[in-house]
C-alpha cells in the first residue's frame, strides 16, 4: 500500500481546552492527501483552534490542553513518542498577518534549513523555494535584504517559501490573505493551485468566495453558546466544497454559505 | 513495509524527500536544557549577590542602630557617633529637589508630549534628555560647583544644601521628563478628543482630564527619581557636602544656605576612615539609607498598584 | 495663470478675489440663538493657555541649559587647563600628580577607568542579558512578577552602600583567592560595579526582547525549532537595536561609576593593568580632588574639569553610537 493513499490527515474526536473552558468539542476529520482543504465559519468558532492542532502549535500555549487523536499518515501526532519540533518540521504553516523574521531574505529561507541539519546545496534551496512560491523574480537581485522590506503580498509569499524549504509534506495557512489586497490576494491563490501538486494544504478563511475559489474540500464549524457564556466551537459540516456551497445537508450551513449570517 | 502499515513515530515515515535533513534533535535539544540552565544560572546569581549584600550589611550594622545613633551628632569616637545631621540632611535635599524637579519636570514633559509641535526644537529637546539620561552623575557635580556654589554663590551661600539640592535636581530631571511623558501616553486619546468636543482648550482639557488619568503614573515616577537622588553621593561630594557637620541646617530661609551633609555622605566618610570601629556605624548608616529608599520605593509600587487596579 | 516670463504679482484682479473672500468668509462663527445663557470666558481660557504653554516650553528648556551649562563650564574650565598645561602633555606624561607635582597623564587615570570598567561589563553583560533572556522567555509570569521587582531593588541601591561591600566583604573574600591581592583593588571594585549595572542591562534588555511580536516566535517554532533556536535565531536578532543600547548605557554607567571606585578601588594613580593593585580612576580622582581644598583658579581646580570633559567626551561619543545604532538598526513592526 503506496503512503500517499488515505488521508495525510486525521482528527478522531479532537477537543481543545482552555484552562478549564472548551473551546472546541469533539471533531472528527480526514484531510485527503494533495488537495486543498478549507475550514470556513463565523468568527470564534474555533476553526483556526483545530487548525493550529495539526502542528502542535497549541503546545505554545501554557494554558491549551488538546484531547483526542490526530494522526499524520497513520501517526499520532499527540502520542508521547513525537517530538512537536519535528512534527512542525513536517507540517509547515502561514500566518494571518505576514511575520517575515527580520532578516535578510536570504535568511529567511536558510534559517528553518540550517537549523534542521539541511545537508544539500543552501544556495540551491533558496531558490528553488523562492521559486515555488513565485517571488523568485521579484527578489533575486536583492536577497540580502531585509525581508520587511517587501510590500506586505511579497512578505507573505516570502513566509511561503519559508515553509516550504524546510520541504513539508503539509502546509497549514491561517487566513493567509485577510491583511492583502485582492492583487495579493489572487497571487497567493494562484500559487495554492500550483502547490497542491506536491504538497497538501489546509487553509482557514473567512471569505467564502475564497474558500468556494481554491479548495477541493470544505468543513464547516460554528460555535454554539455554552453555559459558561463563552463560545465552544464544533464542526458542523465537511464536504466536498461543490457540495458544501450548492447542496448542503445541514440548515446551519446552507445559511451560512447563502449570507444569512455570519 | 510493517514498519510504514502501523507507524508509531515520525522517523519511521521517512519519505525519500526528507533525505536530505538530519534534525539531530538530541543534540539541540541538550543545548536547549544547558542554556536555558545557563540563564537561570545568571538570575540565580544576581539574586544570591543581592541577598549576600542585604545579610552582609544587617549583620555588620543591625548592632549599631538605636536611638542615640539616629539622634546624635557625628563624633570622632565611634561610640558616640551619631546620624541626625545627615539624616536632616537628607529631608532637606529630598524637599529642595522634589520642590524644583517635580513642576520644571512634569511641566517640561506636559509640554513635550502635548503642546509641542513636530519641529527641530522638539526633537532637539527629546535628544538632549535622551542624552542627559546617560551623563555621568559626577559631571552634574562639577555643573553644580561651577553654577551653583561659585558663579550663584550670592543666592545659594556658596556650598550649602540648597546648590546640593538645585544640583540633584538636575540630575533626576530627565527621568521625571520621561516618567511624565509615559505617563500621559498612557492617557487614551479618545478621553482629549472627548474634552475637545465639548469645547475645551487643550489646557483645560489637559489640567481636568488627562492629568487626573495620568497623576498616579507622574507620581511613581517622580518618587523612583527622588529615591535616585537621596542615593547619589558623588555629584553633592563634589558640590562641597561636608563629612563633619555636628547642626543641621535652621528651619528658615537662611538654612538654605546653611552648610550641610546627608545619608550617602556620612556613609562614605565613616567607610573612608578605614578603621575597624567606625565600620559597624557605616554599615548602621546604610541600614538605615536603605530603610529609607525602601519607605520611597514602597510607597511607588502602592500607588502603581492602586492605579493599575483601578484601570481594570 | 501667470506665464513663466511675467512677474507674479498683487495686481487690481487679484486684490479684488481677496476682498472677495475676505467677504464671503466670516471669520467667526454666528452667535449661538441662545446666547445669553453661555458666557464662555474665552478670553481667559486663551491666555491662560497661552501662558501655561510658554511656561512649560521654558521649563522643557531648562534641560536643554543645562547641557550647555555642562559643556560650557567644561569647556572653558578645560580651555584655561590647557593654555598651563600643553595638550599632548596630557596625553603623553605617564604620571598622574597634579596636586602636588607636575605630571598630567590621563592615561594614568583612564588605564583604571578601563580596567574597572572591563571587568564590570565582562560581568554585567552577559550576566544581565542571560537574565533578561530567562525573565522574558523561561521564567512563568508569576516568577517573573517576584524576580522583577528583586532586579529593580538591587538597581535602587546606592552605589556608596556597594563600595562598602566591595571594600569590605568581597575584598577579604577574594584575598583568600587571588594571591597578591591588595586590600584597594581593581578586580573587587570592578566585579562589584559589575552586578550593580547588571540590573540596569536585565532590565532594559528585556524591555526590548519582551517587545519582540509573538508573532515572529511563532513563525519561528512553526519552521521546526526549538526554544533555544527560537530565542537566539530570530528572538535577539529582533531585539538587537535595543539589547545594544542597554550594554552601551551600561558602558557609560560604567565608566562614570564614581563611589564603588573611589572606595574599593583606591587612589593611587599608577599606569597599570594589573587588576589586584590599587588604581585611581577619573572619577575617583575627582572625588579626590573636590574633598581637598582647590579654590577657584588653581590649577588643581581647572584639573577636574579637565579630567570631567574627558569622562564627558567618553560618555557623550558612546551616547552618539548608540543613538546611530538604535536609528540604523531598529525594526519596524506594525
Amino acid at each position: 500500500m503506496p503512503l500517499t493513499d488515505g488521508p495525510a490527515l486525521k482528527m478522531e474526536g479532537v477537543s481543545v481546552y482552555y484552562g478549564a473552558i472548551p473551546a472546541v468539542r469533539e471533531v472528527f476529520l480526514d484531510i485527503p492527501a494533495h488537495k486543498i482543504t478549507a475550514f470556513i465559519g463565523p468568527s470564534g468558532c474555533g476553526k483556526s483552534t483545530v487548525l493550529r492542532c495539526f502542528n502542535r502549535t497549541n503546545d505554545l500555549i501554557p494554558s491549551a490542553k488538546v484531547q483526542g487523536n490526530v494522526f499524520f499518515r497513520g501517526v499520532n501526532l499527540y502520542s508521547k513518542k513525537v517530538d512537536p519540533v519535528e512534527v512542525r518540521r513536517r507540517i509547515g504553516m502561514v500566518f494571518q498577518k505576514p511575520n517575515p523574521f527580520p532578516k535578510s531574505i536570504y535568511e529567511n529561507i536558510a534559517f528553518g534549513a540550517r537549523i534542521n541539519g539541511y545537508q544539500g546545496n543552501m544556495d540551491e534551496l533558496v531558490e528553488t523555494s523562492l521559486r515555488r512560491a513565485a517571488i523568485w523574480d521579484e527578489v533575486k537581485d536583492k536577497l540580502k535584504n531585509s525581508g520587511l522590506s517587501l510590500s506586505g503580498g511579497q512578505q507573505q509569499r516570502l513566509c511561503i517559501a519559508r515553509a516550504i524549504a524546510i520541504q513539508p509534506e503539509v502546509i497549514l495557512m491561517d487566513e493567509p490573505c485577510s491583511a492583502l489586497d485582492p492583487i495579493s490576494t489572487l497571487r497567493i491563490e494562484e500559487l495554492m493551485q500550483e502547490l497542491k501538486e506536491q504538497y497538501t494544504i489546509v487553509i482557514v478563511t473567512h471569505n467564502m468566495q475564497q474558500a468556494s475559489r481554491v479548495s477541493d474540500k470544505t468543513a464547516f464549524f460554528n460555535a454554539e453558546a455554552t453555559d459558561q457564556g463563552g463560545k465552544l466551537g464544533y464542526l458542523v459540516e465537511f464536504n466536498d466544497t461543490v457540495t458544501i456551497f450548492t447542496n448542503p445537508k445541514q440548515d446551519y450551513t446552507r445559511d451560512y454559505v447563502s449570507g444569512r449570517f455570519g | 513495509m510493517t514498519l510504514s502499515s502501523n507507524p508509531r513515530d515520525l522517523s519511521d515515515l521517512q519519505g525519500d524527500a526528507n533525505s536530505q535533513f538530519k534534525p539531530n534533535l538530541r543534540s539541540r535539544y541538550r543545548l536547549d536544557r544547558a542554556f536555558e540552565l545557563l540563564t537561570w544560572l545568571a538570575t540565580l546569581i544576581s539574586l544570591i549577590v543581592l541577598v549576600t549584600l542585604l545579610f552582609d550589611v544587617i549583620g555588620d550594622g543591625a548592632g549599631s542602630l538605636n536611638w542615640d545613633f539616629l539622634t546624635s551628632p557625628p563624633s570622632r569616637r565611634a561610640a558616640r557617633a551619631g546620624l541626625w545631621p545627615a539624616l536632616v540632611g537628607t529631608v532637606w535635599l529630598l524637599g529642595i529637589t522634589a520642590v524644583v524637579a517635580f513642576p520644571i519636570g512634569v511641566g517640561s514633559g506636559i509640554f513635550l508630549e502635548e503642546f509641542a509641535p513636530d519641529n527641530w526644537f522638539t526633537r532637539l529637546i527629546e535628544i538632549n534628555v535622551g542624552n542627559l539620561a546617560a551623563v555621568p552623575s559626577i559631571v552634574y557635580g562639577l555643573l553644580g560647583l561651577t553654577v551653583f556654589v561659585d558663579i550663584l554663590r550670592p543666592i545659594t551661600g556658596g556650598t550649602s544644601v540648597l546648590a546640593g539640592g538645585l544640583t540633584l535636581a538636575l540630575l533626576i530631571l530627565p527621568i521625571i521628563i520621561v516618567s511624565t511623558r509615559e505617563a500621559l501616553r498612557a492617557v487614551p486619546s479618545s478621553l482629549r478628543q472627548g474634552g475637545f468636543a465639548l469645547g475645551a482648550t487643550r489646557w483645560q482639557v489637559i489640567r481636568d482630564l488627562v492629568f487626573a488619568q495620568s497623576l498616579p503614573g507622574i507620581l511613581t515616577g517622580t518618587i523612583l527619581a527622588l529615591s535616585r537622588a537621596i542615593g547619589e553621593t558623588a555629584p553633592i561630594l563634589v558640590v562641597g557636602a561636608a563629612g563633619y557637620i555636628a547642626f543641621t541646617p535652621p528651619l528658615s530661609l537662611e538654612g538654605l544656605q546653611s552648610d550641610f551633609t546627608a545619608l550617602p555622605i556620612q556613609i562614605y566618610v565613616w567607610i573612608s576612615r578605614a578603621k575597624k570601629d567606625f565600620e559597624p556605624i557605616a554599615a548602621g548608616g546604610i541600614v538605615v539609607l536603605l530603610v529609607v529608599l525602601l519607605l520611597m520605593n514602597t510607597s511607588a509600587i502602592l500607588l502603581r498598584n492602586k492605579f493599575q487596579n483601578k484601570k481594570l | 495663470m501667470y506665464g513663466s516670463s511675467q512677474i507674479p504679482c498683487l495686481g487690481p484682479n487679484r486684490l479684488f478675489h481677496l476682498v472677495l473672500i475676505m467677504h464671503t468668509e466670516p471669520n467667526s462663527l454666528p452667535p449661538p440663538n441662545d446666547s445669553k445663557m453661555w458666557r464662555p470666558k474665552r478670553g481667559v481660557s486663551i491666555w491662560s493657555e497661552r501662558l501655561v504653554k510658554y511656561l512649560f516650553a521654558s521649563f522643557a528648556l531648562i534641560s536643554v541649559v543645562t547641557t550647555i551649562g555642562i559643556v560650557g563650564t567644561l569647556i572653558f574650565e578645560t580651555f584655561e587647563f590647557f593654555r598651563e598645561i600643553p595638550f599632548f602633555r596630557f596625553l603623553t606624561d605617564t604620571q598622574w600628580t597634579p596636586l602636588f607635582s607636575d605630571q598630567f597623564g590621563i592615561f594614568v587615570l583612564i588605564s583604571a577607568t578601563f580596567m574597572t570598567s572591563l571587568i564590570a561589563l565582562l560581568v554585567a553583560l552577559p550576566i544581565g542579558l542571560l537574565a533578561a533572556i530567562c525573565l522574558s522567555e523561561y521564567a512563568s509570569p508569576k516568577m517573573r512578577k517576584w524576580l522583577k521587582p528583586a532586579l529593580e531593588i538591587l538597581a535602587g541601591i546606592p552605589t556608596v552602600v556597594y563600595g562598602y561591600f566591595a571594600l569590605l566583604f568581597v575584598t577579604p573574600l577574594l584575598q583568600s583567592i587571588v594571591p597578591g591581592l591588595k586590600i584597594f583593588n581593581s578586580l573587587s571594585a570592578g566585579l562589584v560595579m559589575g552586578f550593580a549595572i547588571m540590573p540596569l542591562v536585565a532590565s532594559l534588555s528585556e524591555d526590548a526582547i519582551y517587545a519582540v511580536p509573538q508573532s515572529l516566535r511563532q513563525g519561528s517554532y512553526a519552521l521546526g525549532t526549538t526554544k533555544r533556536e527560537t530565542v537566539t535565531g530570530v528572538v535577539l536578532p529582533a531585539a538587537l537595536s535595543g539589547i545594544v543600547a542597554s550594554c552601551v548605557l551600561a558602558i557609560s554607567r560604567a565608566v562614570g561609576e564614581t563611589m564603588i571606585v573611589t572606595v574599593a578601588a583606591g587612589a593611587s594613580p599608577v599606569l597599570t593593568l594589573d587588576p589586584r593593585v590599587s588604581v585611581q580612576t577619573m572619577t575617583s580622582f575627582i572625588v579626590q580632588a573636590t574633598f581637598g581644598d582647590n579654590p577657584v583658579g588653581t590649577i588643581g581646580y581647572k584639573t577636574l574639569f579637565a579630567v570631567g570633559m574627558t569622562l564627558f567626551l567618553i560618555t557623550f561619543v558612546l551616547n552618539i553610537f548608540s543613538f546611530w545604532f538604535v536609528r540604523r538598526f531598529q525594526e519596524k513592526y506594525e
